[in-house]
């Protein structure tokens, strides 16, 4: 399977010099960018683990684009999305995210269900890959 | 016509028994300045033939604040003039002869705090029945801080509803189920299921979806939210369907929506026609369950849609924002139903900015300050397709959500490879937009090369290439581009 969190993952993996113009954009919105990654992208999984704090100063998107791969390099058998966040009032959060590195397998999502009285059931979404302890998920990658 | 005195009688003439004309009364005061704290209408008066247009909008504002259509003694019982509301500005509507627009101002005291029921009794009450008018059009509301502030708005708002669904940096997807009557709730759930696995974030209830003969509403949201978390775990994306709780009384109301909550939807959606004061309740509930609250405008076309008489929307928009519905339906533009582009346009912006400043070419008369309440979502809905990416992105922005019910459904290779269609159209246009290209004239060229890794997109550009609704609108701004003097 394919997670489609983020913004563009519709779309065929975008290639670096795509990500440079969208982190470009974001740039040029005053937005601080930041990179996260994770081996668990559970839908409800918010808080990936940041690579460095929120570029809050950087304003050239090579910068960045090195930080990825510094990032990649380490962690490149996970999930790692780049996201643009706004300070501004009103918004205070993140305006963009997308995923620029993907594990090989994707091994997706089980759905159990628990029945319970009156037809009602309770859903729980398991990532596959969180059956594993956490750095060993895509050892076998 | 602003340069006149008041004839305002005053003193113990004033109370003389007997019938006095509304503008003598007090009701007209052309020297009038609105307060900070004022609520200001501005109502389109169309008097009967041989009525005195300052006659008539002053007693629009008499008969929408304190006044009958007689002196009476008991005004002098209270501070009656701070209670009357006061017209202070009369216009001849441009290119619209024997039309006025009347500027009112209200005392904040009139009002309930935190009651749109209590507002709209005053200011759309008996007035719009008056016999010397022969119609009457609320144009716009300017509403104080100090009203606003006594209202909780959207439950949600969009920023934390974009947190809550993990989505940020396009629009939303959604899809109404069609068709909108006649399906079992396990046909129905199989609909929300492939739109919400083919790429979708919402599937919709339609809005007289309620609990009929062929699908009661328990069966409905059972098999949703079942379709739900299926698409979910095939997609990890949060995903919601809008469970319309609409029903004919509070207590059944409550019921469906504890009903929804319970067994784990993120949204639910009610129906204008349930009234304003039910939708507040649905909203404190909203808030108070962690629900996003969707409102389908159902109804509102009665009386907002011709510009002579009734509300307009955008009143409607302002009002359902302090009511604090998280969703509202405020038009495609390019779609099946009624949408002049910038009347639209001032639509979009009162629900989704921080202050909306004067801007007549788009109907708004007042600068507006919505004082920190959420902003809430506008909602595309109504004959537009994935051909149309690229104009819907740049007349409706990013903040929105686009709903292809018929251009998901009707899609030919059936209802997932239609979601997967709009989906790759709408990333394809946020990409090329965010690379600076002009998106908006290479928008078939965009469309077409991603349809080229993306067959769906493709067959979806195929049929329906030449859609369009191309009708004159009903509802455009009358305004003269730059102010002066009409006389």
């Amino acid at each position: 399977m394919r997670v489609t969190q983020g913004c563009f993952s519709f779309l065929p993996d975008l290639t670096d010099e795509q990500i440079a113009a969208q982190v470009q954009y974001c740039l040029d919105k005053g937005w601080a960018v930041n990179i996260e990654f994770t081996d668990d992208p559970h839908p409800r999984n918010t808080y990936w683990e940041m690579w460095g704090l929120p570029m809050f100063d950087l304003r050239d998107a090579a910068g960045i684009m090195k930080e990825l791969a510094d990032c990649r390099r380490v962690y490149g058998d996970r999930y790692i999305r780049v996201s643009g966040f706004d300070s501004s009032h009103g918004w205070e959060s993140v305006r963009i995210s997308f995923i620029v590195n993907r594990p090989r397998e994707e091994p997706g999502f089980r759905l159990d269900r628990q029945e319970s009285v009156g037809r009602n059931i309770r859903y729980a979404t398991h990532s596959y890959a969180a059956s594993r302890p956490e750095g060993e998920r895509y050892a076998d990658q | 016509m602003n340069m006149q005195q008041s004839i305002t009688v005053r003193g113990k003439d004033r109370y003389k028994s007997g019938v006095m004309e509304y503008k003598r009364m007090g009701y007209w005061e052309p020297n009038y300045e609105p307060k900070d704290t004022d609520v200001i209408a501005l109502f389109r008066v169309t008097p009967q033939d041989g009525v005195d247009p300052t006659e008539a909008c002053a007693a629009v504002a008499g008969e929408s604040s304190t006044a009958t259509w007689t002196v009476v003694w008991t005004d002098r019982l209270t501070a009656a003039e701070k209670y009357r509301a006061k017209c202070y500005r009369v216009d001849p509507v441009p290119n619209s002869p024997g039309s006025y627009f009347a500027y009112i101002a209200y005392d904040l005291d009139l009002f309930e705090p935190g009651s749109i029921a209590n507002l709209t009794a005053s200011i759309i009450g008996n007035v719009f029945g008056f016999k010397p008018l022969k119609a009457l059009r609320l144009e716009d509301m300017r509403l104080p801080v100090a009203y606003v502030k006594t209202f909780q708005g959207p439950a949600t708002g969009i920023v934390v509803e974009r947190e809550r669904l993990d989505k940020f940096g396009r629009p939303l997807l959604g899809a109404t189920v069609k068709p909108k009557l006649g399906l079992s709730g396990r046909n129905y759930g199989r609909v929300v299921y492939e739109a919400l696995k083919g790429g979708l974030d919402f599937t919709k209830d339609d809005e007289n979806i309620n609990s009929q003969p062929f699908m009661h509403w328990r069966e409905r949201f059972l098999y949703c939210i079942e379709a739900v978390n299926r698409a979910q775990a095939a997609t990890g994306e949060i995903k919601g369907t809008y469970l319309n709780v609409t029903a004919a009384t509070m207590e059944d109301m409550y019921e469906r929506a504890e009903f929804a909550h319970k067994i784990g939807s993120n949204i639910i959606m009610i129906d204008l026609v349930i009234g304003y004061t039910a939708i507040q309740s649905m909203a404190k509930w909203a808030r108070k369950n962690n629900m996003i609250l969707h409102l389908h405008r159902a109804g509102h076309s009665t009386y907002t849609r011709q510009r002579n008489h009734g509300v307009s929307f955008r009143v409607i928009a302002k009002w359902m924002r302090l009511a604090g519905v998280d969703h509202i339906h405020a038009g495609t533009v390019v779609g099946k139903l009624e949408g002049d582009p910038n009347t639209t346009r001032g639509y979009y912006d009162i629900c989704r900015e921080e202050f909306n400043p004067t801007q007549l070419e788009h109907g708004v008369f007042f600068d507006q300050n919505w004082a920190s309440l959420n902003k809430l979502m506008p909602v595309a809905s109504g004959g537009i397709h994935a051909g149309q990416m690229h104009q819907l992105l740049d007349l409706l922005g990013e903040d929105v959500v686009l709903q292809f019910g018929g251009g998901t459904i009707g899609h030919p290779k059936g209802i997932q490879a239609g979601a997967t269609a709009n989906r790759v159209a709408l990333e394809a246009m946020i990409l090329a937009r965010n690379e600076g290209r002009d998106y908006v004239h290479e928008g078939p060229e965009i469309l077409a090369k991603a349809a080229q890794t993306c067959t769906p997109l493709r067959e979806a550009l195929d049929v329906w290439k030449d859609v369009t609704f191309n009708y004159e609108s009903t509802d455009a701004p009358d305004f003269v581009p730059t102010p002066s003097m009409a006389v």
